[in-house]
């Protein structure tokens, strides 16, 4: 555990928070819910836009504009619009008179988190939140249509509201007018909420276009990336490229001298930073520094040396985490025929487009923050504990992401270090940008593993065993130690667990065997779009392929035989097979392969039509992908999160890999760090089949299939199965 | 001290003349629509017009640009969001972060001046920008659509 430097400052980073909070707002802590009614009884502060607050989701102006408050970050993924839909949906405003506000951690942490949760990540968002904003909305439409009912003497009973006008008879008064009476109205008690039916939604559960294009098509919108303060200054870093060693020294003499630069810095015990005028100047400069770090062992790890570490443990005896019923050993042991295959991932890093960067000013008794982050309380727990400043003292400035995908959670390793800079400029913000190489090389990556399958057939061909064990690194072992019980890590096993609702397989199998094996190493890992749904759908999906080959079975029926106790996954499975034309002609050379798994509360599957030269190069014509996430917001987002997740999830498939040599990672650009462009994107369709009877994500759901239904096009193509990834790594023919 | 003709004003900037252009125009320009990526011009989110030319301005230094180049960024490219481009992205709802977006934009600006009405394969080629949201095919859609080719609105309505 000694080496997990950046584990310990996560870790430090939550329990800091729940002290200062409980300290800063008396007596509440992280994750302590607030009682519901607190979040619907009004502040009775003006907000930002000068409009009467109804309640502490929807304040309205005079001219009828609804201002919706959010609070989850938005990063590109649509959360923003889908919350705003399901508040104006009850609110029965006007759709074209909405706009939103951010809510500041500050703000809902002054407010006993009235607010709830900030966090956006583990595709949460909307399925989180969604009970408390349509009360929210619903709880303001009441209160407008009270104080209406009180102005006309009438009964509230008589009174019906839309499109933010309410009416009786021929009287008529728009929301806008009759906001500042409604705020004076006692909220209804929350067992008096009744929500909508969402087959009666007008607003939500349509293709709404997005609010928040408008200034991403003129370069008006202003990243955290962006921010111009007066008097600013920038930072560039270097971290110790073998993960955590420590500085020996670093020569600064020619840097100091160099234009604009204004300090040479240790930052922590690993990286040097230099600050400067412009952060081009503070860039060029560092590359002048020469810095030694104290290496160590870890200097000597390679994907050579990790691929030994995870091989060594698919056949090691222990497991950190297991499922089973029957007995999978000895059903495959006699069965009429085995099926074996080892599949191997690599590690990924997230390559948000936007890098890591905080600015960060300190003042006596004020701290702020500049940053684009996932988990807006988190920044300010980070920004806290590393500026000495009290949680009520803090400040972090929203900015929408410049993408996200799980890097920007828990972690805020940027925080820090931008708050260990500024300390050195007190009343002067500094802003630290992390350089394309910084954030290839200092990420938290999608853990590597390699998976041993067995299976074993009857003599019918059905499958009557099933081992899997996978060898990998922890997430929690990185982040959340916690996560970890007696040893046992079911967070690695996402996609394969038993327990409906969230992650389970979708699979029967009479005998079945999943095992972990934990095998970390130096290098920091984290939640990456999808997680371990990427990995272990690969796995399962691959090798289920496998076996319908060696049983002799179509792809689909073999599937559609194990998946009679699991009828969701089978109707979205059956749905991409319908709509993705399985078994019907393709043209010559053309070939699909299909896949399902779950994840994030959702059902997701997926076909794939490829073909592969005789040279061995691959296209990927075209991929249908069908969703079931509960209750549908937005389908025209979440067929945008279905595309994006295509272009994620193959981009991964076809190039992502960290090269990992001498402890560091030596891929650290785009030209080494391939990713994939729109002439290599396939035509995707969509096909959402919500059954409204659950809540599920978007985000990340789709992306596990992506590379499965891949891989099994090219089995189809090639009559080989592939077995590591990427696949630029692999002849195909 | 140099003499820039950015989106149609002279400025004076002060700069080494080894730094990038990018770097010129968001820090001394201030103007911020142009985005770092990479710094090696491969992701294209520095994207910018020199006289008419797309351009990856994070590897062209400044002593590379004369007085005389005319150059356009995103800020610069229309009055309210009007040129057609913008309006087919809007149209399509193509942006998701967003952040590599004006480099797309300038991409697909330059692409149809050459070519009015391309072809899918025209837009393979020339639209080599990287978007990690992967907007991809709204993007082909968006550029068909301003292009005026039909095919375009047919698929919005078929999505919708």
């Amino acid at each position: 555990m000694k080496k997990m430097v950046f584990g310990k400052g996560q870790r430090l980073s939550r329990r800091a928070f729940v002290v200062n909070a409980t300290t800063a707002a008396g007596g509440f802590a992280l994750g302590l819910n607030v009682p519901f009614a607190d979040a619907l009884a009004h502040h009775g502060k003006a907000s930002e836009h000068n409009a009467t607050e109804v309640n502490l989701w929807v304040a309205i102006e005079p001219d009828d504009t609804c201002v919706i408050r959010i609070a989850r970050s938005e990063m590109g993924q649509g959360t923003l619009t889908g919350l705003a839909q399901l508040v104006a949906e009850e609110l029965e405003c006007d759709w074209k008179k909405v706009e939103t506000e951010g809510i500041s951690p500050s703000r809902n942490l002054a407010s006993k988190r009235a607010w709830g949760e900030m966090g956006t990540g583990g595709s949460r968002g909307i399925r989180v939140s969604q009970d408390y904003v349509r009360k929210g909305g619903a709880a303001a439409r009441m209160m407008l249509l009270q104080a209406a009912a009180d102005q006309w003497k009438v009964p509230v009973g008589e009174l019906s509201a839309s499109d933010g006008i309410i009416t009786h008879g021929n009287k008529k008064i728009s929301y806008g007018k009759i906001a500042a009476a409604a705020a004076k109205i006692t909220p209804p008690d929350p067992k008096d909420i009744k929500l909508k039916d969402p087959k009666s939604w007008k607003i939500a559960g349509k293709p709404m276009k997005r609010l928040d294009t408008a200034d991403k098509l003129n370069g008006a919108k202003v990243y955290a990336i962006d921010v111009k303060l007066p008097g600013m200054l920038n930072a560039a870093i270097k971290d110790a490229p073998v993960f955590g060693s420590k500085i020996v020294s670093f020569d600064d003499g020619k840097a100091a001298k160099m234009p604009g630069v204004k300090k040479v810095m240790k930052v922590k015990d690993t990286a040097v930073a230099v600050v400067a005028d412009t952060w081009w100047h503070a860039k060029t400069a560092l590359e002048a520094v020469d810095v030694k770090w104290d290496e160590g062992e870890n200097a000597k790890v390679s994907n050579a040396t990790i691929k030994e570490r995870l091989e060594e443990g698919l056949s090691a005896a222990e497991n950190n985490g297991e499922r089973k019923n029957g007995n999978a050993l000895a059903a495959i042991a006699g069965a009429a025929k085995k099926v074996e295959a080892t599949y191997s991932t690599p590690f990924l890093s997230h390559a948000c487009m936007e890098m890591m960067n905080a600015t960060v000013k300190l003042s006596k008794d004020r701290a702020e923050c500049w940053v684009p982050t996932q988990n807006l309380e988190a920044s300010l727990a980070a920004l806290s504990e590393s500026s000495g400043v009290p949680l009520a003292q803090c400040e972090v400035h929203r900015h929408d992401l410049g993408g996200g995908f799980g890097r920007r959670g828990g972690t805020q390793d940027y925080v820090h270090q931008a708050v260990a800079i500024a300390k050195e400029f007190p009343d002067t913000p500094v802003k630290l940008i992390w350089s394309r190489e910084e954030d290839q090389a200092h990420d938290f990556y999608r853990p590597t593993s390699m998976c041993k399958m067995s299976a074993g057939l009857d003599e019918k061909g059905e499958l009557v065993g099933l081992h899997v064990r996978s060898s990998g690194q922890s997430i929690n072992a990185w982040l959340n130690p916690a996560g970890i019980q007696n040893g046992k890590d079911m967070r690695q096993l996402q996609g394969w667990y038993e327990a409906a609702g969230d992650a389970q397989l979708g699979y029967t199998v009479p005998n079945l065997l999943i095992e972990y094996v934990m095998r970390n190493t130096h290098v920091p890992v984290g939640p990456w779009r999808g997680v371990n749904t990427n990995q272990n759908a690969v796995y399962m999906e691959c090798f289920i392929e496998e076996c319908a080959r060696a049983a002799g079975k179509d792809s689909l029926e073999f599937r559609r035989s194990l998946m009679k106790n699991h009828p969701k996954h089978l109707a979205v499975l059956n749905a991409v097979a319908e709509k993705g034309d399985w078994g019907k002609p393709l043209p010559v050379g053309v070939h699909r392969g299909i896949a399902q798994f779950m994840g994030y509360g959702s059902y997701s599957a997926a076909t794939a039509e490829v073909s592969v030269d005789a040279k061995g190069k691959l296209k990927v014509h075209r991929m249908v992908l069908a969703l079931n996430c509960g209750h549908a917001v937005n389908p025209g987002q979440i067929a945008a999160q279905v595309e994006g997740s295509v272009a994620y999830g193959l981009t991964a498939t076809l190039y992502g890999e960290m090269v990992i040599d001498k402890g560091r990672v030596t891929n650290t650009n785009f030209d080494t760090y391939e990713i994939m462009r729109l002439a290599e994107m396939p035509k995707v369709e969509t096909v959402i089949v919500p059954t409204y009877d659950f809540w599920g994500g978007v985000g990340e759901p789709t992306i596990c299939v992506v590379a499965p239904a891949v891989l099994n096009a090219i089995h189809a193509a090639t009559g080989k199965p592939v077995h590591e990834l990427p696949l630029k790594n692999v002849k195909l023919v | 001290m140099a003499k820039l003709n950015i989106n149609g004003k002279v400025r004076d900037v002060q700069a080494e003349p080894d730094t990038p252009l990018l770097w010129v125009i968001r820090e001394q320009v201030g103007l911020t629509g142009t985005k770092y990526g990479c710094g090696v011009a491969q992701c294209g989110a520095c994207s910018v017009h020199i006289n008419g030319e797309v351009q990856r301005s994070c590897s062209i230094p400044l002593s590379a640009v004369k007085a005389g180049d005319k150059i356009v960024t995103i800020e610069g490219l229309s009055a309210n969001s009007s040129h057609p481009v913008q309006k087919a992205w809007a149209a399509v709802d193509v942006p998701q972060c967003g952040y590599c977006q004006s480099g797309q934009i300038m991409a697909a600006v330059a692409l149809l001046k050459k070519k009015s009405k391309p072809t899918d394969a025209d837009i393979d080629t020339a639209m080599t920008n990287i978007c990690r949201c992967g907007t991809y095919q709204r993007i082909r859609e968006a550029v068909h659509l301003a292009a005026g080719n039909t095919r375009a609105a047919d698929r919005a309505t078929r999505r919708s």
